[in-house]
């Protein structure tokens, strides 16, 4: 086919090109190379795009300084500015508010049932007695209830909507093509998916902190374990459940921006996340399944409790939070690895 | 099927407007996982300061390459180089509108521009509000900026993804089919738009299936075909590539139809309407008139038909051979 002949770009070849091009000017010096490499200044062999690009600008030529080809300066900031960007849009977005606020409503009807209810004689009484007794103690009871299935959902839907979403809607290639970085991109996402889960938390436990003290006494609270603490200690554990607690719904938002990767429908990524939590309870229910308890990521989540072991059970807290840092690790490394080579056809 | 060739050497003719090339592709191949290939060896060269119309039939290929020339989509071989630059230097210097506009709904059109702006590491966050705001006047969107995205028209959303890709100073626009959904104002507003960003020096990238209005705006054109090639030049030289032909309205097709035929003109054709064609070649068209009437063939009018891109494109891309119509 001859228009493949003739169109063949001809910088290094021809001598048309050469004639014709003005000789000063930053731009000249690149159409006429010297002896050397005869790759043409700037062509990008497949083996370097993308990722590679992107991670290790390559050197400036010699002769391409000044003119059109002055190197852009990249903004000092401009990382924090594109995570302000994602998380302006993640806390002004409707549905994420809405989720949020349902966490802040549920302590307040667990509370609101727990102070209508007269304390049975049976093993659910003494926990009801416990809350009813002591404002701080409707924190932990609303954690290890909401942390089965509702904050792992308020999470899963942040995070797995996080990549997807943008996909499904287009906006990813216009965030690529400005260019956000893959890299770049991915690290952000996860960090405003990370602090989505810490927000989660904290409004959890703000909630059931301000409900318990509107309808339960304050005062030194006593363990499930008999030993009494002052109150001021009691929100110092509270504080170390949410630092806890955060983690796990990190660790968890990390899983769900990995299945995120994978995919332009956002309610998939989601559901899947769901799924596999739900299985994970599921199989930690099974006693003859023990073994593989500890390895399950939501197994972890209601560890928090070794706050209220008097001491705190510290081992517990490292051990999950050991868990969660390789749960980060791996599905962190799984969505890199997806997401920096995936192709963006949507 | 014969390709438009373009003159040797020089790929495009004239000098280039102010030296090197905007965009170059060698080999450029992608082939998707299904084993479709969707570009296949694609050897493109978009000289700097030129319009560039990027023509070819749905499916041909044009928005795979213009993914992989912003770095979306990666090629299977081949090589690219945009502006002359490692991608990451590059994109920030290229305007770029991808198969339609892509906005957050819930975001007024200048949050969304600041949301693009902010995905920008070299774009500077201090003169962020300036660029956006002249940036909706370019487009006319100044007094939509505050309205929701949900709530624009299609033409609003158009001009909104062709005003964020004028945030920063561009030194390449790549507009996909940048006039798909706008009122004919609006087509006339893009052109001018296009014509007054490449009176700055900015290389503009425009693939479309409106084959007239790349003909009135375009300084060179490329035309594919199912992944491939198939004509690349300066529209003068697609149109030119493309022989004339010569048109003769008589009552006696029979007749005048020999008598081309006898002159050794090449695909004589006579249509229903008593109208003969035929390729002019190198023949002076007062000289067949005077053949015509010496072998007594009454000639009501005679005329020549010089191609049109369309008409170019018809018959590269294959939709209808018939290239007279």
């Amino acid at each position: 086919m001859s228009t493949a002949e003739s169109a063949t770009p001809s910088r290094t070849t021809s001598p048309a090109t050469e004639a014709t091009t003005p000789p000063a000017g930053g731009t000249a010096t690149a159409t006429a190379p010297g002896p050397g490499p005869r790759r043409t200044p700037g062509l990008v062999p497949v083996t370097e795009t993308r990722g590679t690009a992107e991670r290790t600008p390559r050197e400036p030529e010699p002769g391409r300084a000044g003119g059109p080809a002055a190197p852009l300066p990249r903004r000092a900031g401009a990382f924090w500015r594109l995570l302000g960007s994602e998380l302006g849009l993640t806390f002004r977005r409707p549905r994420n508010l809405l989720m949020l606020s349902v966490l802040a409503i549920v302590p307040i009807i667990i509370g609101i049932a727990l102070s209508l209810v007269s304390a049975p004689d049976d093993g659910i009484g003494g926990v009801i007695a416990s809350v009813a007794g002591n404002s701080l103690m409707l924190t932990f009871f609303a954690f290890s209830f909401l942390v089965l299935l509702l904050m792992p959902v308020t999470v899963s839907v942040v995070a797995g909507d996080a990549l997807a979403g943008e996909a499904g809607a287009g906006t990813l290639r216009y965030l690529l093509a400005a260019p956000a970085g893959r890299t770049r991109l991915l690290l952000v996402k996860y960090l405003n998916a990370a602090i989505y889960a810490y927000a989660a938390t904290a409004v959890v436990a703000l909630s059931s902190l301000l409900t318990g003290l509107v309808l339960f006494p304050a005062g030194p609270l006593t363990l499930l374990s008999g030993t009494t603490i002052s109150m001021g200690e009691g929100l110092v554990r509270i504080a170390v459940a949410v630092g806890y607690v955060g983690a796990a719904m990190a660790a968890l938002a990390a899983v769900a921006l990995a299945l995120s990767a994978f995919t332009e429908v956002s309610i998939g990524a989601i559901a899947a996340t769901m799924v596999l939590v739900v299985v994970c309870q599921v199989l930690r229910a099974i006693p003859e399944l023990d073994v593989i308890t500890p390895y399950l990521l939501p197994a972890r989540f209601t560890d928090f409790d070794a706050v209220l072991r008097a001491p705190i059970d510290w081992a517990a807290l490292w051990d999950g939070l050991l868990a969660f840092a390789a749960y980060i690790a791996l599905f962190g490394s799984i969505a890199w690895a997806r997401f920096s080579g995936k192709d963006i056809t949507s | 099927m014969t390709a438009v060739t373009s003159e040797a050497g020089a790929p495009f003719g004239a000098a280039p407007p102010s030296g090197g090339e905007a965009i170059v592709t060698r080999g450029l191949t992608k082939r998707f996982r299904s084993g479709q290939v969707a570009v296949d060896t694609l050897d493109l060269s978009v000289p700097r300061g030129s319009v560039f119309g990027f023509l070819g039939p749905n499916g041909s290929g044009k928005t795979t390459t213009i993914r992989m020339l912003l770095g979306l989509v990666k090629p299977t071989a081949g090589e690219y180089s945009v502006l002359g630059l490692p991608q990451a230097e590059a994109l920030p210097r290229v305007g770029a509108l991808v198969e339609g506009p892509a906005f957050y709904p819930y975001l007024s059109g200048a949050a969304n521009l600041m949301r693009f702006d902010a995905a920008d590491p070299t774009a500077p966050r201090a003169t962020a509000r300036r660029r956006i705001a002249e940036a909706l006047e370019r487009v006319g969107l100044s007094a939509a900026a505050g309205k929701r995205y949900r709530h624009y028209s299609l033409g609003m959303r158009q001009r909104l993804a062709i005003a964020a890709a004028l945030l920063g100073p561009r030194e390449l626009l790549v507009l996909d089919e940048p006039t798909n959904g706008l009122d004919p104002q609006g087509t006339r507003e893009v052109r001018a738009l296009v014509k007054e960003i490449a009176s700055d020096g900015t290389t503009v990238f425009v693939s479309s299936h409106l084959l007239a209005e790349v003909e009135q705006m375009c300084t060179h054109a490329a035309i594919m075909r199912t992944g491939r090639l198939v004509a690349h030049g300066t529209i003068a030289s697609l149109s030119g590539g493309l022989a004339a032909r010569i048109r003769v309205e008589t009552p006696d097709a029979a007749g005048a139809a020999r008598v081309l035929g006898a002159l050794g003109l090449a695909d004589v054709r006579t249509d229903e309407g008593g109208t003969v064609t035929a390729e002019l070649g190198g023949h002076a068209p007062e000289r067949l008139n005077a053949a015509l009437v010496g072998e007594e063939v009454a000639v009501r009018g005679l005329a020549v038909v010089r191609p049109s891109l369309e008409d170019v494109f018809v018959r590269l891309t294959g939709e209808g051979f018939d290239v007279d119509g």
